[in-house]
């Protein structure tokens, strides 16, 4: 620029004769690079969708053999042999549920708590150490869980179970059938291996799911609204229960029903610790239980083409029921006002 | 009024009380002049009573406990204990609180001891986790044999010093490689898809990946089962295992991926555009370095899930006690499938071995983690230290460039211009 020699005034271009100058049309063309980019980007992107597209078809397709033979007493149906036809997903599914429930009870009040220790009360390094000790408890294989659970927490569980047998044993859910609790000597046997005690295993791998969502919500409390509570002379408790939990309500639902939806798939830590049964049990406390995916575990060598199918009926089941709850809660996550930017 | 009075006691004396004959603004006395002004308030850190308050409470707690337990009441069990005692505390605490403050703070003080149990109590969880896992399988674990041998030659009742892991641990290593052979790529690709090409088929990709992050890891493991090993044949190796693995992470890193380069902001996409970039030079040269450490927390992340799966690995790697390093022919075994069989042995040193198996995944699992949160854990385009002295060296390292160019053949920006 500094070299050019200035001989030209500066000059107005003349007017374009012949009415109203048209805005130029804007059009944007893709180079030959951008073009392969493109046509590479979209190619992964459609590889992705084939497999996925291609597994849920799969399945579908799969299951729909086992469905069409049995039709609607799939639903009803506890036992399962699907040799003979006689074959249903109550069970499993009822008692899939039961233990994602036992888990979440457990995991939501200490998955709360956590999060709001972690931002409300803890002091800064404090914090970061937890935060990293929460998102490295997510990340402990749940084989680990499992191998804890069945061989350090039944044994201390088992007395857990036996008072809530004798003292809240007039719930019907707390109701153990064998168990004599006026007899001090009574085998523990009953209580091993129950849908609770899995339920708190699956607990343990399901706090840190929720507690990382809830944490992320908490933290994005706008800083006004929490020094606006703390000048009108609220203690820190009041902040929390009238600012950070309504500001998190979305979030914390969100949170909740995202580990829901993984206690729900849990396997190999169920696989260790229940021992199946085949008939609707609402007594979480009583020995054995069942679950989906351990219900495919187990049977999945020993099934013949028909039977495999039936499998898959069950998973797609319990696929679908996941599925339900992890879009309802990024609905959740999502429609809150914390929700706006985070990412459940 | 009282502002002035309270900021500025010195010149609160010093006026003379009585008005002049043009009355100007003067200051009234202070009725309380005598009176020093307030200390100020210290309203945060840890009073030394709020500290007496709950020592005393703890001593005062495990005291009543311990005489509960042992002495009027037949109770029994650590976990009572426990129980037990943390009642018997929170009640001790909020008389001994009850005494100085009112209600509002009772309350505030009970929730924080709440909170923090919650937190302390997660806490726990996690160490007795690790530390158990580690003590039940330190017998095998101080073997050096435990890492350098295979099940092979080790039955069932052979000491712990014959016969080790390696081949679980090298099954592992094989199954993580081809999956992320597998994933990253077309993880990267989708992500990108996504969030960068504007298509308007991205939501529903985006959609799609959603809903298959529900797909329980079981369903992974069945579907390969069933089309790779029963319909097309193969049998069951390290591959299939490989590919059910990948399967049910791809969803998880294409979604946390998406998430990260959602985080770049737009404007330097914008920049790179209005220099003139084409759009595959800023998705390469500006968007994914921008979120580099996100996205290699999210890969990580992800593999690491996939690493510690075990359901899909049991139907499709099949189980073997011999290395095995050929991942497209014969079982391979990865360490958590190694743990879960060997602990189902009614063996005591198999069980053992087991553990080890465990401890070692765990440890596999932990080292990666660390990686995570060494390399990741920034905002896209906050750099580390060392990053951002590089790239101040390379801008340096342009500006010269420019400089140089222009004094050398100014006629070329002449000509530009003309």
């Amino acid at each position: 620029m500094a070299g050019v020699t200035m001989d030209v005034l500066t000059t107005i271009p003349e007017a374009p004769t012949g009415g109203v100058p048209s805005p130029r049309p804007l059009e944007s063309r893709r180079g030959r690079s951008d073009r392969i980019f493109h046509g590479g980007v979209s190619l992964g992107g459609i590889i992705v969708l084939a497999i996925m597209v291609a597994v849920g078809v799969f399945l579908s397709l799969e299951a729909w053999q086992a469905l069409s033979t049995t039709g609607l007493k799939f639903f009803t149906t506890t036992e399962w042999q699907p040799d003979s036809g006689n074959f249903g997903i109550a069970s499993v599914l009822l008692g899939t549920v039961l233990i994602a429930i036992v888990g979440v009870a457990i995991a939501l009040p200490l998955a709360t708590g956590t999060a709001l220790f972690i931002t409300e009360v803890a002091p800064p390094r404090v914090r970061s150490t937890m935060v990293a000790l929460v998102d490295l408890m997510a990340a402990v294989p749940s084989v680990v869980y499992g191998l804890w659970g069945l061989f350090l927490l039944q044994g201390h569980l088992v007395g857990v179970s036996r008072w809530l047998n004798t003292w809240l044993g007039w719930l019907p859910f707390f109701e153990v059938s064998g168990s004599d609790p006026t007899d001090p000597l009574s085998s523990t046997s009953v209580y091993t291996a129950s849908t609770f005690i899995a339920g708190v295993v699956v607990a343990m791998m399901v706090m840190p799911i929720q507690c990382v969502v809830m944490r992320e919500v908490f933290s994005q409390v706008p800083p006004g609204e929490r020094e606006g509570a703390y000048a009108l002379g609220s203690t820190r408790w009041g902040m929390i229960r009238v600012v950070a939990i309504p500001f998190g309500r979305g979030g914390m639902i969100g949170g909740t029903m995202l580990g829901l939806g993984r206690a729900l798939g849990e396997t190999i830590a169920v696989l260790l610790i229940i021992s199946p049964r085949f008939d609707l049990n609402f007594h979480v406390l009583e020995a054995g239980g069942n679950s989906v995916s351990s219900l495919i575990a187990l049977r999945y060598t020993e099934a013949s083409g028909f039977g495999l199918s039936a499998l898959m009926a069950a998973g797609l089941g319990l696929f679908a029921v996941t599925l339900v709850i992890n879009f309802t809660a990024s609905w959740f996550v999502a429609r809150s006002r914390s929700g706006a930017d985070s990412e459940a | 009024m009282s502002a002035v009075t309270t900021s500025e006691p010195t010149v609160a004396a010093t006026p003379p009380p009585q008005p002049q004959a043009a009355p100007r603004t003067f200051l009234p006395a202070r009725p309380d002049a005598h009176v020093a002004p307030a200390e100020r308030r210290v309203i945060g850190g840890v009073s030394r009573e709020s500290v007496m308050v709950l020592l005393g409470a703890v001593a005062s707690s495990l005291a009543t406990t311990l005489l509960l337990f042992g002495r009027l009441t037949p109770l029994a069990g650590k976990f009572g204990f426990v129980v037990v005692l943390f009642v018997v505390f929170l009640v001790t605490y909020t008389v001994l609180i009850s005494l100085t403050e009112r209600t509002t703070a009772i309350v505030d003080r009970l929730m924080t001891v709440l909170l923090t149990a919650c937190a302390a109590a997660a806490l726990f969880a996690l160490f007795s986790v690790i530390v158990f896992v580690l003590i039940k399988g330190f017998n095998a674990l101080r073997h050096a044999n435990f890492y350098t041998e295979d099940m092979s030659i080790a039955g069932p009742l052979d000491p712990l010093t014959v016969g080790g892991i390696l081949h679980a641990i090298v099954g592992t290593l094989i199954m993580t490689l081809i999956g992320l052979v597998i994933t990253v790529p077309l993880a990267l690709a989708t992500a990108v898809y996504m969030t960068e090409s504007g298509s308007r088929w991205a939501g529903f990709v985006r959609t799609v990946v959603t809903a298959m992050t529900a797909l329980p890891s079981i369903l992974a493991g069945l579907f390969i089962f069933a089309t790779w090993i029963l319909i097309l044949g193969f049998e069951r190796s390290g591959l299939a295992a490989a590919i059910a693995m990948s399967i049910m992470i791809l969803p998880i890193i294409v979604r946390s991926a998406d998430v990260v380069l959602r985080l770049v902001p737009g404007n330097l996409r914008e920049a790179a555009a209005a220099l003139g970039a084409p759009q595959w030079r800023t998705v390469w040269h500006v968007v994914l370095p921008t979120a580099r450490s996100g996205l290699t927390t999210s890969v990580i992340l992800g593999v690491a899930r996939g690493i510690g799966e075990t359901a899909p690995v049991l139907l499709t790697a099949g189980f073997t006690s011999t290395m095995n390093v050929n991942p497209r022919a014969n079982p391979m075994v990865s360490l958590p499938l190694a743990a879960y069989e060997l602990v189902r042995s009614p063996q005591e040193n198999m069980v053992a071995r087991g553990f080890g198996a465990a401890a070692v995944l765990m440890v596999l699992v932990l080292v990666l983690f660390t990686l995570a949160r060494i390399l990741g854990g920034r905002p896209a385009g906050r750099l580390s230290k060392h990053g951002a002295r590089r790239t101040a060296a390379r801008s340096a390292e342009d500006l010269r460039r420019f400089e140089a160019r222009q004094h050398a053949v100014p006629s070329i920006d002449s000509e530009v211009m003309s």
